[in-house]
């Protein structure tokens, strides 16, 4: 079943994609983090390596992932996401660190 | 009449600051890339309107631009503008990708660095500080990245590769970062001739096309570390040289101005009466050979100009004797910074020299260095400063 997930992502990744609040992504399969961000990647290719690092694969340190008002930021990638991230209800969120200066 | 074209990185974005061979009235566009920090952008001399940018983030990684119209807009190379694939379907985050060459084919197996405490610690790499542009070709590149290599593009930043031959020629194992990280800072291109500056193991150079690797460090005396005259682990800042002057270049040290008549093969120390010989940038004149600049920073702790009193200083005998060049420069309560990569010349007859500071200015001399005036005041502080002469 394809399903249709919506990712909030951070102004600056935002600019990079060239989109303007957030973004929606197509999955056939099981929702996951990584399906997300493997299905965000493909549909924006110049994203790759600014979420997740371009060798290893690894989260870039300064950022987050939550669902529903979860931090899943260190469960595994691989975890089904709730309904409502699935359905689209609520949004996906890519979350960068708060820093000043 | 010739123009100008200043290209200036700053911690929040990139500038474009333009004029014509007055120099005296500026437009300034930008920023570009708002909110990122540009560590370098830099023109081809084959190609003026094909510029290159390394626009970096803490949380977003590496990114590489390009224009090919001078700076109005710009694009990833390996993600054309307006097009969500390439036409031979290349993965479009290609052109901010740097991998580095372990193969045991092409490159050597070598995976550690010094830390700081002496602990060996993998290359990761972080960002790119500089990018040198080749002097007959717009698409091929060069990139000098921390942790510190050079990798190299010849499809215009599409994509690049690592010349492996600078980590794995022997002493990369004792490389270890400066303060500011372990990076590759200063390159410059001499036909077959590649030299690079790293901080903090020194300067290398390469005789065949960035292939094979040496370190070129023999008269360099760093007290701050165990040998003080050890091949490597000095805290290059930067290195310069003048473009028909092959033989002859000139660097500053944490401490230290120095200069070398073999291609780098030893050192002498030109500081002279330098009122400190702490500092970052060093350029060359673009039309006399011995005529160079640095800018005096009171101290590796304190890193400011001593006094309060903003000054370059020139020698016209390629060191040793130093004048100062007040002419428009704040002569009190002046405590910014003249960061590595942000100083530049340009090549009209009467030369230009440029530098922007850490406090956001980017001050322009039309004459040499005689009389000095602010382009602009009030910009992020400056990274990196280059300026392109367009006919």
């Amino acid at each position: 079943m394809i399903r249709t997930v919506s990712v909030a992502m951070p102004a600056h990744l935002r600019t990079l994609a060239g989109v303007s609040g957030d973004v929606t992504v197509e999955l056939d399969g099981d929702v996951t983090r990584r399906s997300i961000l493997d299905a965000l990647e493909t549909q924006y290719p110049m994203l790759r390596g600014t979420i997740r690092e371009h060798v290893s694969g690894e989260r870039r340190p300064f950022l987050r992932f939550f669902a529903c008002g979860e931090d899943i930021t260190h469960k595994s990638p691989d975890d089904p996401l709730p309904e409502e991230i699935a359905s689209g209800a609520e949004p996906f969120y890519v979350i960068g660190a708060i820093a000043g200066g | 009449m010739s123009n100008v074209r200043v290209l200036v990185g700053t911690r929040k974005g990139a500038f474009i600051l333009t004029s014509d061979g007055k120099r005296e009235k500026w437009d300034v566009s930008g920023p570009h890339f708002a909110g990122w920090e540009i560590y370098h952008l830099k023109g081809s001399p084959a190609d003026p309107n094909r510029l290159y940018a390394s626009q970096t983030s803490g949380w977003f990684g590496q990114v590489i631009q390009r224009s090919d119209d001078g700076g109005k807009t710009w694009f990833q190379p390996g993600t054309p503008a307006g097009e969500t694939t390439t036409p031979d379907g290349m993965p479009k985050g290609e052109s901010n990708k740097f991998v580095y060459d372990d193969s045991p084919e092409t490159g050597k197996p070598l995976t550690t660095h010094q830390f700081y405490d002496g602990t060996a610690k993998p290359w990761v790499f972080k960002r790119v500080w500089h990018i040198e542009p080749s002097l007959d070709d717009p698409n091929t590149v060069y990139a000098g990245v921390e942790d510190a290599a050079l990798f190299k593009s010849t499809n215009g930043g599409q994509t690049w590769a690592e010349l492996p031959g600078l980590r794995g020629h022997g002493t990369g194992a004792q490389w270890q970062p400066g303060a500011g990280g372990m990076c590759l800072h200063s390159i410059i291109l001499d036909g077959e001739r590649i030299f690079v500056a790293i901080s903090a193991a020194g300067a290398f150079r390469s005789d065949d096309s960035g292939a094979t690797w040496k370190p070129i460090n023999k008269g360099l005396h760093s007290q701050y570390i165990p040998d003080p005259n050890a091949e490597v682990g000095h805290c290059v800042h930067h290195i310069a040289k003048h473009p028909s002057n092959s033989n002859v270049l000139f660097m500053q040290k944490h401490w230290d101005v120095m200069r070398s008549d073999d291609a780098g093969d030893s050192w002498q120390e030109i500081s002279g009466n330098l009122p400190t010989d702490f500092g970052f940038v060093i350029d060359v004149h673009t039309h006399e050979p011995e005529t160079i600049y640095v800018v005096p920073i009171k101290s590796d702790g304190e890193h400011y100009p001593p006094d309060g009193k903003l000054r370059v200083y020139r020698s016209r005998s390629g060191g040793n004797e130093w004048e100062a060049l007040t002419k428009g420069l704040p002569q009190e309560k002046c405590y910014v910074n003249v960061l590595r990569d942000a100083m530049a010349v340009d090549t009209l007859d009467s030369c230009g020299v440029y530098f922007g500071t850490t406090g956001g200015q980017v001050y322009a001399s039309a004459d040499s260095g005689d009389t000095w005036a602010p382009i602009v005041r009030d910009l992020p502080a400056v990274l990196s400063v280059e300026v392109q002469t367009l006919s």
